[in-house]
């Protein structure tokens, strides 16, 4: 414990003279099962649900089998939260420390997570608190049933509407809701004040409803916030699932820029971390254990790309070429789509052997290692969080969904098992537009049975 | 605190069990799901070779998330080789299709890492969850509890007896509290009006048994995925009456032309070539209700297996002995395996006859045993070809 925080110590000095900006950091030593829980959760404090039961469950798993091991743990949030493993090494928490003292820097200085709420913690024990509310009072099948289908759409959201000027006043009017919702989960944290909390909402909810309906109620533009949309435009939400959507959607909205900036955020990290370690006096055992950990960590994998590798080759390949100055401003206003699209360049996709691969038959097969192929696939896979891009099309009493077609097929056995959810938000019927085969096909779910026909 | 640039804490977690608390209402949910997998389960083979109480592992899938998401198979995805990756470099397997038995789940498989579960279940959970579904064909009660036998029961103590039936543990009992009596603790001695006898009572018992007349075409026609199917069938068959009887008799009969009783290998196993005759199988199954398994004593459940292929100047007969056998039998279920679809002269003799208990169901593929299960032990009036 001495010995860890000399280090910690040192580190942060170290990282202070690199020039990195982090949060305060809060360093949590803790047990593997604590570890894996939060890993699977995203978030000690967030609320129950069999999803995350699994996650933790496979994740536990694989580290009691030791085919693998969470290395670093890292919250966005000021002060920034940190774990740490009680089984860990003296070198191995260097290595974690160096590691997430840069994850922190990123988050706070990263332009995408400027928006991000950092007291996401209480606001998440908060959500979480109330959901445990609604199960004793809703009963917990009837909430756990209305978390699958908000959970199910979560990804439908759009993160940056709250910067566009554009809005209408409706969703302006939201906005503002969305901040006094805010105030209230801070007073409910740890009292009883969920009733309160129910009144203010639904009067905030009355009042942005008769906005609505002043607004032409058939106006229609592509929504991709199917969350908000289905908020607006669904009267028959009680509060309680109302409320659910609203937890849905701003957890998410916390989560993205961490999607959206996960191959910048692991290659600064990883920069760092190496030019950090390098500054410690290390036994010639601490530099081997250093030396073997850190190649486990950036390890390429043949099937998937690792993250930590190429964020970190894009790094090192811009401080050469541009200098430590550009790397700082890189990591200030790109997210994963303009970092690649931007300084991925032939000499790294060559000398990473990075190439593209499809299914073929009953074989995943190489069919391409030019280097525009494999960058243009990679923006591809980065687009909308790596998300089918789907918004309504038209709404009346029943839902119309359209999926923006952009050259990959949506898996038939999903779409036809998350039809329901949509359902089960909208309370109507629900329709959903893509392509097949090349031809037009729309999916309907009436509450009985799915349907399918080409248009 | 937020003065302190960092902090360290090691804090007590030992309260923190969310993680388990959620991953317990997983697997209680694929518990659940396991209900909707019944079908695949039941035609599970791996439960066959299990000898009926073992715990059997089946892989089981994970509850999946379900949302929009792109088809992983059509999609172009990036990986990282050595310098020598080429186009037309095999790097993986679709590995999951091989995990995925004949016949199981639809699309499973979509993505490299489907989760699995090898979850243990014990046969009994399985038959629990089938048998539930199943019930015995109208039954003439009167009839089965008729049915009695003489049966001794050990339920009284004497003071005489002869000594093999001696009581140990109340003779002592009674020992000690005559000693105790005379201010003595412990056993001492033991006299002859200390000794305590068990005695046996008569009792009648009703009593029940069945018999399964288990028929099957052997001839070359019946390959091996139908004699699969068959087996399959009749083990579940077996162990659903031994639930309801106390003694399950099956008798195993093969026929092409001519039948035979056969051993329960030979019958899976052995093929034969020839013809079909099905009125053979009728005509001993008569004759071992008349000489051995009469009506009176046995319920019994005469079960044909065929894919159908009857010589057609047999069909009249046919008609014949059915309609014999369902008076004395409990019904008369017959399973047609035919899995390319074909038209089948036996079934057409099954539609001509209408009987509450004559059941049948044709079994395209695996998944069907499930149904024909439920066909074969259902309470409705009046069963059709159904599936056809």
């Amino acid at each position: 414990m001495k010995d860890l925080t000399s280090s910690i110590q040192e580190l942060t000095n170290i990282a202070g003279k690199f020039g990195l900006d982090p949060f305060p950091m809060r360093y949590e030593i803790c047990p593997a099962d604590i570890i894996y829980t939060i890993g699977s959760y995203g978030m000690p404090t967030r609320y129950h649900h069999w999803s995350f039961g699994k996650a933790f469950h496979k994740m536990k798993l694989h580290y009691d089998l030791g085919m693998s091991k969470i290395y670093e743990l890292v919250i966005n949030s000021d002060p920034c939260y940190a774990f740490l493993l009680d089984s860990n090494t003296l070198i191995q928490n260097k290595l974690i420390v160096a590691h997430v003292l840069a994850h922190s820097d990123f988050f706070k200085n990263n332009a995408h997570f400027k928006y991000t709420n950092r007291k996401m913690v209480d606001s998440m024990a908060a959500n979480a608190d109330r959901i445990r509310r609604y199960e004793q009072k809703i009963g917990r099948m009837k909430v756990e049933a209305f978390l699958d289908a908000a959970m199910a759409l979560s990804e439908h959201i759009d993160p940056h509407q709250a910067r566009i000027k554009k809005r209408r006043s409706v969703l302006i009017k939201k906005e503002n809701l969305c901040a006094s919702e805010m105030w209230e989960l801070d007073l409910a944290v740890g009292s009883e004040a969920s009733d309160l909390h129910l009144n203010v909402s639904r009067k905030a909810k009355t009042e942005q409803e008769e906005v609505t309906l002043g607004a032409s109620a058939s106006v229609m533009e592509h929504e991709k916030d199917l969350l908000l949309f289905i908020m607006e435009n669904n009267p028959n939400l009680e509060d309680w699932q109302y409320d659910i959507l609203t937890i849905a959607r701003e957890e998410m909205m916390y989560f993205w820029p961490q999607i959206e900036t996960k191959i910048m955020n692991e290659g600064w990290a990883s920069f760092w971390h190496t030019r950090m370690i390098r500054e410690l006096d290390l036994t010639t055992n601490e530099a081997v254990e250093f030396a073997k950990l850190n190649a486990a960590v950036l390890q390429p994998s043949t099937t998937q790309l690792n993250p930590y590798y190429l964020g970190l080759k894009i790094f090192e390949d811009i401080e050469r070429r541009y200098g430590r100055d550009h790397m700082f401003e890189v990591r200030e206003v790109e997210s994963d789509l303009s970092f690649i699209r931007n300084y991925l360049t032939e000499d790294i996709v060559k000398e990473s052997n990075l190439f593209q691969f499809s299914k073929l038959g009953s074989e995943f097969v190489v069919n391409s290692t030019d280097w525009k192929t494999v960058r243009n696939t990679l923006i591809e896979s980065r687009i909308n969080g790596g998300n089918p891009y789907i918004t309504t099309s038209q709404a009346g009493e029943n839902l119309y969904l359209l999926h923006h077609y952009e050259g990959v097929e949506l898996e038939v056995r999903y779409l036809e098992k998350t039809l329901p959810y949509v359902y089960h938000l909208w309370g109507n019927t629900v329709f959903l537009e893509t392509i097949l085969e090349e031809k037009r096909v729309q999916f309907s779910y009436n509450g009985e049975k799915i349907n399918r026909k080409f248009i | 605190m937020s003065d302190f640039f960092y902090l360290i804490s090691h804090e007590d977690w030992s309260l923190h069990r969310k993680g388990h608390e959620d991953q317990a209402r997983h697997r209680e949910k694929v518990k659940q799901a396991l209900q909707h997998n019944l079908v695949d389960l039941v035609s599970e083979e791996g439960i066959l070779t299990s000898n009926g109480s073992e715990m059997i592992r089946i892989p089981i899938r994970s509850l999946e998330e379900f949302r929009f998401r792109y088809n992983y198979k059509k999609q172009n995805h990036i990986g990282s080789g050595d310098a020598n990756t080429k186009k037309g470099d095999v790097i993986a397997k679709d590995s999951e299709n091989a995990r995925v038995k004949s016949g199981q789940g639809s699309g499973a498989g979509d993505q490299p890492g489907v989760d699995y579960y090898e979850s243990e279940v014990t046969l009994e959970e399985i038959e629990n969850h089938v048998f539930s579904r199943l019930k015995l064909p109208n039954l003439n009660q009167t009839e089965l509890t008729e049915i009695l036998m003489d049966t001794i029961q050990f339920n009284d103590i004497r003071k005489k007896g002869i000594m093999a039936n001696l009581d140990k543990k109340r003779t002592i009992l009674e020992a000690m509290k005559r000693n105790m009596t005379n201010g003595q603790t412990g056993i001492g001695k033991i006299c002859d009006q200390d000794l305590r006898f068990k005695t046996w009572n008569e009792v009648k018992k009703p009593y029940s048994q069945a018999v399964v007349l288990c028929m099957m075409d052997t001839s070359g026609s019946m390959g091996s995925f139908e004699k699969d199917v068959a087996r399959t069938t009749f083990f579940w068959i077996s162990r659903f009456l031994r639930q309801n009887y106390h003694h399950v008799e099956i008798v195993f009969i093969a026929h092409h032309t001519q039948a035979k009783i056969v051993s329960e290998e030979h019958f899976f196993t052995k093929g034969e070539m020839g013809g079909t005759v099905c009125s053979s199988a009728y005509k001993l199954a008569l004759e071992l209700i008349r000489t051995k398994y009469p009506p009176s004593r046995y319920n019994i459940y005469p079960i044909h297996f065929s894919d159908g292929d009857n010589l057609p100047s047999d069909n009249d007969q046919c008609i014949k002995l059915i309609q014999q056998m369902l008076k004395s039998s409990q019904f008369f279920a017959y399973g047609e395996i035919n899995q390319h679809h074909r038209t089948s002269t036996l079934g057409d003799v099954f539609k001509s006859i209408e009987h509450p208990m004559l059941k049948t169901s044709v079994i395209f593929h695996r998944k069907d045993i499930l149904k024909a299960l439920e066909t074969f032990f259902s309470e409705s009036e009046h069963q059709g070809v159904s599936g056809a």
